[in-house]
């Protein structure tokens, strides 16, 4: 109920934003109000309940152990009310959090440049060079998107071990060769999308401007550099957000290539072993959750002011 | 009183060896940080300047090769090469020394139950990446008018920042079933109960709704992403021009129909691809809801039972071929959509 | 005392053992050094335990114990050692993998790592036996898990004057009486996510055992007894006619509790006022589940157990236990000490001490040393147990045993279905024991 009390109120304060327009429109302006009502209501009302799901998982992260197996969370609030952070204190007690998070910086944000900037080159390459094949190799490409992984693990695992790329080997400057592994692994499966994705955006660039920069004397070095990534900003910034994510959340990918001993340990990897193989202490998982969410959704907030209109709207002439 | 012990409690106690994280694990993560761009903007600089120096003839050929290079050598390595070997592996029986043909195809394909999977894959292929362009393309355009559109746009986005351990969860305290003599624990249930008066529903367990229920969780999970990226392609058409239609008089539904969406085509195709395939792989939802059981198997769950339960690499290479092979209509409609693109400037 | 000689004779093991490898020590002096990698799936609490178990080890040796979980066990440990990079010591609950992997030579042979006198000496032998394949030992067990375990109240026993049924006759009796009065006799939750059905397979496995005997059990979990023959379908009937009951009668909720009822939560209906049933079979583990529902019921007073009656007198005192096996996948001195050290009493009484329905499988641990008294009351049962056997569906291979799960699930969908249900499981049989593909 609360959604459509909550609508009117938010359309009368958009109203004094946009003066302009609905007097413009005259005679709609009745129905341009209506379907501004119902345009909130919709929203409001998807969002809600897209968010339903979480709500219950929230709400019983703070309930005691066992409470959420006999009544539903959304009872929480009638009292006696009986709210615990006894799951997070235990989540944030494991002795091997700080360092997994560390780890999880160490295998996330290389996973995450390496294909960005790896795919960012090939999409360039693939939306304004020409080149023989260039259709045929950018569609095996996208193809290559239904390769399942688990089938590649043996052949580049042991790739791995014969190239001595597993965690216990040291690199130069002291890099521990399983993440290297790691890395380069998650930029395999990662590029058919991160190329399929950016040479999508990179195609629908205004040809003229490549024509006036080259005009210009512009190389494709300065032209990718000062148009293309410029541009591409919206698209640059979701491709980061979903490698980011895949990588942060992924816990069978490190277990087969970096192992899940504390020293390498993802994130992942040590909040699911709070809880007992059996589902013992399921309720960890609850509080584990909300805690390996926010490095996603930081990330997530400091990329959304990239999504901004009318990036390209000044360089596009009428 | 137990509500009140919480606030009494002491903040937990984060254990942290701040030695080793300052001196070993940051400085670590600095040079990462640092390295990486500086080799990869390295290679790209460093080969321009080598391409410069060959013929001016030549420059424009091996240029290419040098921007698609990296990446075709690393799909190379830890895509291709491993599917060549997954490819020859499915026409070799058990043993893998036995030149069998199409046995595997055809033992997978003949086996009891095969009907029922690729139904299910049917309804995963029409479902699942209808569904998520159908809401993304919704939030999208909806969310991108109102005031409030950057809260609105993080909560639908945050199921893609729930691992998916998380997401088992979450959706169980969604669908689970308690008998009618107590109460719900599941809100799905609750609310047939206690606002329609029903019973309650093993939705998972119940081969009528079953399927469904797996689908919208993969559904709920992947709106977001599809959301981002079309909201990035809404954001990419001038605002100008929308202006110029607004005083041209043309309604919000025209505007829609005429200029939006054809300048969104090309990422709905992306996004619509992107899905198909990931509802042909998606496997973890069935696998970890219901393991297949109660008529919810699709082929990706197979392959991997295949793979690791029966250890029969000749049968899961067969069906993931199976999986490869099934995109092959989808890659032709992209040829097709590209085609257009690059007529079209 | 006791403890202290235990102490002492284990470390005299553990001296020997260096010994033995002598050339791999660095000091003379007991100390190893160095790291054993573990694979395994114990996480939560039950990684505690093992920390604590390891504990002494590491003081004793300077063994440095390097652990890793996953509940991927399976897949992990194949693709690991297919790609030449393996743990040197893996403990798993399902040993299908394990078997097939020894028996492509995978897994290295411990007949000559461990001292086979002294293991003799404090094993039984069912566990020495369980642990070979080809003749050869491969695998080493730390601890056990009891099964064919019957929860109950006994308050709500008493209440009824319901009496501890001491035979499988006395037991259908109180079935009956239960259901006179107007209860259910049975609680059944099969749900476990990707394992479903296991809960179930546990009593079939049971009433396998207890009816038919230990050599149709361990033809069954071969692939030499096939599903349809009459033995093993004889165990699905009375299952399905005993347990169950007619159109599900005997079971709390009918089909859609026990299918959507996560195992876990299955104990809930014995606690309830009044209760919803009266008798849940689960394995010893099953306390660690009890003692988190709210309100938290009291072991002892709250809940108690007795084993499952025997089906057939002829077999009488037959049990299916559990276990983690461990197994060597790469020979190092650390792996060779970290076992020889597991197989101690020292190990194992900390295991049991730390409760999580744990029994020792050295016969020198004292049954003193167990935390309460239905753990104590369980190891009596282990004790006096005549015919032991592993947990056929763990010993299966992996594809039969998923197979097993799902046919449960089909079974008490519809019991009509028993025979074309029995065939299917017969065809996977027919390919399931072949070696694993390379």
């Amino acid at each position: 109920m609360s959604v459509v009390t909550a609508a009117p109120t938010t359309t009368d304060l958009a109203e004094p934003a946009k003066p302009a327009k609905p007097a413009k429109l005259g005679p709609t302006r009745l129905s341009a109000r209506l379907s501004s009502v119902g345009l909130n209501v919709a929203v409001l009302a998807l969002t809600l309940a897209w968010i339903v799901p979480t709500l219950g998982l929230l709400i019983n992260s703070f309930r005691p152990a066992g409470a959420f197996n006999t009544s539903g969370w959304w009872t929480a609030f009638s009292p006696p009310l009986n709210f615990t952070i006894d799951s997070y204190q235990h989540v944030l007690g494991a002795s091997d959090l700080a360092p997994s998070f560390f780890n999880s910086f160490m295998i996330t944000i290389p996973a995450t440049l390496i294909p960005t900037a790896v795919a960012a080159f090939a999409a360039y390459a693939f939306a304004w060079m020409r080149f023989p094949g260039r259709d045929w190799i950018f569609l095996a490409l996208v193809g290559l998107l239904a390769v399942p992984l688990q089938l590649t693990f043996i052949p580049l695992l042991t790739l791995a071990v014969h190239l001595g790329l597993t965690s216990g080997n040291t690199l130069p400057f002291g890099l521990n060769a399983g993440f290297l592994a790691i890395w380069l692994a998650h930029t395999g499966y990662g590029l058919p999308f991160a190329i399929y994705l950016l040479a999508n955006f990179f195609r629908v660039l205004p040809a003229d401007l490549f024509e006036s920069a080259q005009i210009d004397g512009a190389g494709p070095v300065t032209v990718f550099f000062r148009l293309v990534l410029p541009l591409s900003v919206p698209a640059i910034a979701s491709l980061v957000i979903f490698q980011f994510l895949w990588v942060w959340n992924d816990l069978l990918v490190a277990l087969i290539y970096l192992g899940g001993t504390p020293e390498v340990a993802p994130l992942t990897v040590t909040l699911t072993n709070l809880v007992g193989s059996l589902g013992q202490n399921i309720q960890y998982l609850t509080a584990a959750a909300f805690v390996s969410m926010v490095v996603p959704l930081i990330v997530f907030f400091t990329l959304q002011r990239y999504f901004v209109r009318g990036i390209l709207a000044g360089s596009v002439k009428g | 009183m137990d509500a009140s012990t919480p606030l009494t409690v002491a903040l937990p106690t984060l254990q942290v060896d701040w030695e080793t994280l300052l001196t070993v694990n940051l400085p670590a993560l600095l040079a990462v940080i640092i390295g990486v761009p500086l080799v990869l903007v390295g290679y790209i600089v460093g080969t321009d300047v080598l391409v410069r120096r060959l013929p001016k003839r030549s420059q424009p050929r091996v240029r290419p090769w040098v921007w698609v290079g990296p990446a075709i050598l690393l799909v190379g390595v830890i895509l291709v090469y491993p599917m060549v070997g997954t490819i020859v592996r499915s026409f070799f029986d058990r043993g893998g020394s036995t030149f069998v043909g199409l046995g595997n195809y055809t033992r997978e394909l003949t086996d009891s139950g095969v009907l029922i999977t690729l139904r299910n894959n049917v309804l995963w292929l029409l479902l699942y990446p209808g569904l998520v362009l159908l809401f993304g393309l919704v939030l999208a355009v909806l969310s991108d008018r109102v005031r409030y559109e950057k809260p609105i746009k993080s909560l639908i986005f945050m199921p893609m920042a729930i691992s998916f351990v998380a997401t088992s969860i979450i959706w169980q305290f969604v669908y689970y079933y308690r008998p009618p003599d107590v109460p719900q624990t599941g809100i799905l249930n609750a609310i047939l109960v206690n606002v329609f008066h029903g019973q309650p529903q093993t939705w998972i367990q119940d081969t009528r709704f079953n399927n469904f229920a797996l689908i919208f969780i993969g559904v709920w999970g992947a709106t977001g992403f599809a959301m981002v990226i079309l909201s990035a392609a809404l954001k990419g058409i001038p605002g100008e021009l929308l202006e110029a239609a607004r005083v041209d008089g043309a309604t919000e539904t025209t505007i829609f129909r005429r200029i939006i969406l054809p300048l969104m085509m090309p990422t709905i195709v992306v996004v619509g691809t992107t899905m198909v395939i990931f509802a042909l792989k998606a496997f973890d939802i069935v696998y970890v809801m219901t393991a297949g059981n109660y008529n919810t198997d699709i082929l990706a769950r197979r392959m991997f039972a295949e793979l690791y339960q029966a250890g029969n690499n000749a049968n899961a290479s067969a069906l993931a071929v199976v999986l490869l092979l099934a995109v092959v209509p989808v890659l032709i409609f992209n040829l097709r959509q590209f085609r257009a693109v690059e007529a079209r400037r | 005392m006791g403890r202290l000689t235990r102490v002492l004779g284990a470390m005299a093991i553990l001296a020997l053992g260096v010994t033995a490898c002598g050339n791999a020590t660095s000091s003379g002096s007991g100390k190893i050094g160095g790291t054993v990698h573990i694979l395994g799936t114990w996480t939560g609490t039950e990684k505690d335990s093992f920390d604590a178990v390891m504990k002494p080890f590491t003081d004793q040796t300077g063994v440095k114990i390097s652990f890793e979980a996953t509940r991927d066990l399976d897949a992990i440990l194949q693709t690991k050692i297919a790609a030449g990079n393996p743990p040197d010591v893996t403990a798993a609950p399902g040993i299908g993998t394990l078997i097939k992997l020894a028996k492509t030579g995978k897994v290295v042979p411990l007949d000559d790592k461990l001292d086979m006198s002294q293991l003799n000496a404090n094993y039984g032998a069912d566990w020495i036996n369980l642990g070979k394949v080809n003749g050869k030992l491969v695998t080493l067990y730390a601890w056990a898990a009891l099964k064919g375990l019957i929860w109950y109240d006994p308050k709500a026993f008493t209440a009824k004057g319901y009496q501890v049924p001491k035979t499988w006759d006395e037991l259908t009796a109180l079935t009956t009486k239960i259901k006179a009065d107007g209860g259910k006799p049975y609680c059944v939750a099969l749900e476990s996510q990707a394992a479903s059905g296991w809960p179930g397979s546990d009593w079939v496995k049971e009433i396998v055992l207890s009816q038919s005997g230990p050599t149709v059990y361990d033809n069954w979990w071969q692939g030499k007894q096939k599903w349809t023959s009459p033995e093993i379908k004889q165990a699905w009937t009375t299952w399905g006619e005993q347990i169950l009951g007619p159109g599900d009668s005997n079971v709390y909720g009918g089909k859609q509790y026990m299918v959507a009822t996560t195992f876990g939560d299955g104990g809930q209906g014995l606690f309830t006022s009044p209760p919803k049933c009266y008798m849940f079979n689960q394995g010893s583990f099953i306390t660690s589940f009890l003692d988190a529902y709210t309100p938290k019921p009291a072991a002892g007073t709250d809940y108690a157990v007795f084993p499952l009656p025997d089906v057939n007198t002829a077999n009488a005192g037959a049990h299916v236990v559990a276990g983690d096996a461990f197994v060597m996948t790469k020979d190092t001195p650390q792996a060779r000490a970290l076992l020889k050290y597991l197989a101690t009493a020292a190990a194992q009484d900390i295991w049991v001490k730390r409760g999580g329905g744990k029994i020792a499988i050295n016969k020198q641990v004292s049954l003193n040393d167990y935390p309460d008294a239905i753990s104590k009351s369980l190891a009596q049962t282990v004790v006096d147990t005549k015919i032991a056997r592993y947990d056929a569906g763990d010993l299966m291979p992996s594809d039969m045993q998923a197979a097993y799960w799902s046919a449960i699930l089909q079974f008490v969908q519809d019991q009509s279905k028993l025979d074309s249900i029995l065939a299917h499981l017969d065809q996977v049989q027919s390919t399931a024991y072949v070696g694993a593909s390379p």
